[in-house]
């Protein structure tokens, strides 16, 4: 066994937003921090984010307040959401931005001179501090600029692989260096999952290669429980054409300035369908909806800023019923607002200027002048680690989770630019809390035997060139992708997701016989082999929560149990590897709500 | 079905060559899609570094028919099908494998530039009153995705491999952003001057021309800072306000 070993005191998986703000604070604690991610840094997925980061700053609308951006993402999350992390988001996340442009970050400014946010889905305020539509950049940037000079140790291009434990405590983890294949065993004190989202496992997604869940995956099979994992966020806005770029993000931005919605009769058709949970606070007209886009404090927000779920949803209705665009999407048009304000197009290709070009250079189209075509597209994964709200700690000793990876904040929806928040807030936390139990629990043992067992694993499919599965990994992916798309969807029934389990376990068993050629010096069919047992892990958590939640609700959309179901309501889906090795599933009651707290919901609702 | 025939570079630091592949068309089709292609039907161990394929990443920098790109920003449709097309790693970096480089050396050109140093907040809350006016030119530097691809045509690091004493344009981007943030105190200009080599860039504009973000390279980067450079070297009433103001 070949292999180079590292000592830390806290190991963090991932460096998005959520693992360089972890390593940030796990440095300044004075812990020695050991930071992984399979990209180069500064690539992570959180460079994509577009729109912006919720926080409660008040800079556009004094009425804003952490009470409301508290209370507005428990009804985005349609009351399933960890509530205590919900408080401590809308408290903390103010300080966060602003800690962001200590560091040098610099955002589209207000007229006063003060952080500029924009509206967003589902916020009753303008609440999304951004810079353009490139917001995840500034983010990812800032963070890593102030962080390379913290002190911590980078390894870049590194997939971890396996977590490490001694007896039931997470002590480091096994992985092998993209470019040589050279294999690293990290020995650590504490461990933080910074691994960012799943859409991989479906066809159509606005995530990158990295997001085959890898997080999720470790932490469940190093005994982690995972909870909400049938809440996968279709956003309802990606690119339909042309194929190639099916599923890249059109950012919700759009909407924020102004975007409509509409069929091919030219209809508004999200004003024909309000739910009850929204309706004092969505306009009744296309009208009503830009005088608040402006401004106007009297208001009420567009119904094309109704939760994703919903307007997900609405386009599906739409594309089926026959009134869709010519590429199986809808029309979502910016040019309209050129009659409503001096210098349109200037205006336009000022507050969004990263999908001007975008559509201009993947689409042949100026948004300016003509209407894009959208649809839903997988974007962001509520489900995840279950953690502590306070602490960020997993339910394994010694494994924290931030970010994408970890569940609770967003319940079964989530609120745009509620996630580059989570990011800072709760990485900022898993970073101090890892650095202080490392410093009490010590690093523990690594025993040979499990180093010897991750070994093993990760060398099994180059030795097995012989007997390669005749579709390859690739094959057994673009299946799974096929297969999970159209059977765990946006819209799903109980025979279907029975399906999906058992196609799942057959292609697991495939994916276990594939060998690849080539060594191990930057081979991407060994890396995709091994990405795949975490895509096929992970879907199977997907479709058999998806299969225990008998209501819809938020992102899970059953048509066998099209309601809400007031009794679910009040439940967890829980997936935990059982002893024999197999996923357990289980429903766990949720805790009340602390009575302040309900008595806010009840105030802003 | 209409096919394209590639000439992609495989190989690593030993050597390599360009080798021939045909695929497939489908409309839109940009070269990353193609290599990919390629990659899952007739190559499993070719070696490309991509993430967002939006333009937003900077990671699949590569050169197209000589042409430093973004892989995932070309379109196939923009370029002639009747010959091959040509896809070579970046040239001023050393090899890895096929079209991957190691760009480390620009992490660690940054480690050296000077942090962002921000001046006492304005308001209790710790922040500051800038107003967009104030850093309309900072955001078009804070635009850089990154992608090398101006270190990658400025002769000086291609040619004549002066990687130790000049660091080039991405990195003179980065040192005008920190310099002209309205909230910035450090002083960079003494760096710039000797250990960054600026004078060495005799403004061939070369990486502007490239630069997928469209920022003004030379013009609003390089230039402004070699005249601060020079009014700091030579102008003595800015010495003595400097001297009285610390600054
Ligand atoms: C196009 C797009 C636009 C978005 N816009 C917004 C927005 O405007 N506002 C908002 O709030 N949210 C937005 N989101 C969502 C948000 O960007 C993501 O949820 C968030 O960035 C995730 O951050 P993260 O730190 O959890 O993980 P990521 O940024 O995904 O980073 C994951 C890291 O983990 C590493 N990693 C993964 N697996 C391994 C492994 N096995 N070994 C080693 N390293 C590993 C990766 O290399 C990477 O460094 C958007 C998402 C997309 C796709
Ligand atoms: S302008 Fe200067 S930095 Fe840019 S390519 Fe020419 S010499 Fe290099
Ligand atoms: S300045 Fe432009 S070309 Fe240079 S690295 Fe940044 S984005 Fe790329
Ligand atoms: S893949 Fe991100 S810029 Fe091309």
């Amino acid at each position: 066994m070949d292999f180079s070993r590292h000592e830390h005191d806290v190991l963090i998986i991932g460096s998005g937003g959520a693992g360089l703000r972890a390593a940030i604070e796990a440095s300044a604690a004075g812990a020695s921090v050991g930071l992984v991610c399979k990209s180069l840094l500064g690539k992570a997925h959180t460079v994509m984010a577009e729109g912006g980061m919720a926080a409660a700053l008040a800079n556009v609308d004094e009425r804003d307040g952490w009470a409301v951006h508290f209370a507005d993402t428990m009804r985005g999350g349609q009351y399933l959401n960890n509530w205590k992390m919900a408080e401590i988001h809308a408290k903390e996340s103010p300080d966060r931005v602003r800690e962001l442009e200590e560091w040098g970050a610099v955002f589209d400014r207000t007229k006063d001179g003060r952080i500029l946010q924009r509206n967003f889905g589902g916020h009753a305020h303008p609440r999304l501090a951004h810079v353009g539509d490139r917001t995840g950049l500034e983010m990812i940037r800032t963070l890593q600029d102030h962080g390379v000079h913290q002190g911590f140790d980078d390894y870049q291009e590194c997939t971890v692989t396996r977590l490490l434990k001694d007896g039931d405590r997470v002590v480091g983890a096994f992985g092998y260096d993209r470019e040589s294949g050279q294999f690293r065993v990290f020995h650590a004190g504490a461990v933080i999952l910074a691994t960012g989202g799943l859409g991989r496992a479906f066809k159509i997604t606005s995530n990158s290669w990295e997001c085959t869940g890898d997080g999720h995956s470790l932490g469940y099979h190093a005994g982690a429980e995972l909870i909400d994992m049938e809440f996968i966020q279709f956003h309802p806005t990606g690119m339909v054409w042309p194929p190639s770029v099916r599923g890249i993000l059109v950012t919700e931005g759009v909407r924020g300035e102004g975007g409509a919605l509409t069929n091919s009769e030219g209809r508004r058709f999200m004003y024909d369908d309000i739910p009850p949970l929204y309706t004092n606070q969505t306009a009744d007209t296309p009208e009503e909806g830009w005088r608040y886009v402006v401004g106007d404090r009297d208001a009420r927000r567009p119904a094309e800023l109704l939760t994703r779920d919903h307007v997900a949803r609405c386009i599906l209705r739409e594309v089926k019923e026959g009134r869709g665009s010519p590429h199986g999407g809808v029309f979502l048009d910016i040019a309209w607002i050129k009659d409503r304000i001096p210098n349109g197009a200037e205006h336009i290709k000022k507050k969004l200027p990263a999908m001007y070009h975008q559509f201009k250079a993947l689409a042949d189209i100026d948004i300016t002048e003509e209407p894009m075509e959208v649809g839903p597209t997988t974007h962001y994964v509520m489900g995840g680690l279950r953690v502590d709200a306070d602490t960020q700690m997993c339910t394994v000793a010694g494994l924290y989770a931030a970010g994408e990876c970890a569940a609770g904040l967003h319940g079964a929806n989530r609120l745009g630019g509620n996630s580059l928040s989570d990011l800072i807030v709760f990485g900022q936390r898993a970073g101090e809390h890892a650095a202080s139990y490392a410093d009490e629990h010590g690093r523990g043992t690594l025993e040979d035997s499990q180093i010897e067992a991750a070994h093993r694993e990760a060398m099994a499919p180059l030795e097995r060139q012989d007997q390669t599965d005749g579709a390859g990994p690739y094959g057994v992916q673009f299946e799974l992708q096929d297969m999970m798309q159209e059977k765990v969807g946006i819209i799903r029934e109980e025979g279907t997701l029975s399906e999906a389990v058992e196609e799942i376990a057959a292609l697991a068993r495939r994916a276990d016989l594939i060998g690849v050629i080539g060594d191990r010096k930057f081979n991407p069919g060994w890396h995709t082999t091994l990405d795949l047992r975490h895509l096929l892990s992970n879907s199977e958590a997907c479709a058999r929560a998806a299969l225990e939640r008998k209501e819809s609700r938020g992102a899970h959309s059953r048509i066998d149990f099209p309601d809400k179901d007031k009794e679910w309501g009040g439940f967890t889906v829980v997936l935990k590897r059982g002893s024999g090795g197999g996923m357990e599933v289980r429903r766990d009651p949720l805790p009340p709500v602390r009575e302040d707290l309900q008595k806010i919901i009840e105030e802003q609702s | 079905m209409a096919t394209a025939t590639f000439k992609i570079w495989r190989g690593d630091a030993d050597g390599g060559e360009l080798k021939e592949y045909t695929t497939e068309l489908t409309e839109g089709m940009v070269v990353l899609d193609a290599v990919h292609q390629i990659q899952a039907e007739q190559a499993h161990d070719m070696a490309v570094r991509w993430n967002c394929k939006a333009g937003k990443c900077g990671s699949c920098s590569a050169e197209v028919n000589g042409q430093p790109k973004l892989m995932c920003m070309t379109r196939m449709g923009d370029l002639p099908t009747d010959r091959p097309i040509t896809v070579e790693p970046l040239k001023a970096f050393p090899l890895m494998k096929d079209l991957v480089t190691d760009v480390s050396w620009n992490y660690e050109v940054k480690k050296r530039i000077r942090p962002f140093k921000p001046r006492r907040p304005d308001f209790e809350d710790g922040s500051w009153e800038m107003h967009q006016s104030d850093v309309d030119r900072v955001q078009e530097f804070r635009k850089c995705i990154e992608c090398y691809l101006c270190q990658d045509v400025c002769h000086v690091l291609r040619e004549h491999h002066m990687h130790d004493e000049f660091v080039g344009p991405r990195f003179f981007v980065h040192n005008a952003a920190l310099e002209m943030h309205p909230l910035d105190t450090e002083d960079r200009r003494e760096d710039l001057r000797t250990s960054q080599g600026i004078g060495l860039c005799n403004i061939t504009k070369c990486c502007t021309k490239v630069c997928p973000e469209g920022i003004t390279i030379t013009d609003n980067a390089i230039i402004p800072l070699k005249e601060r450079i020079v009014d700091q070297a030579y102008d003595p009433v800015r010495k003595l306000i400097q001297l009285v103001t610390g600054r």
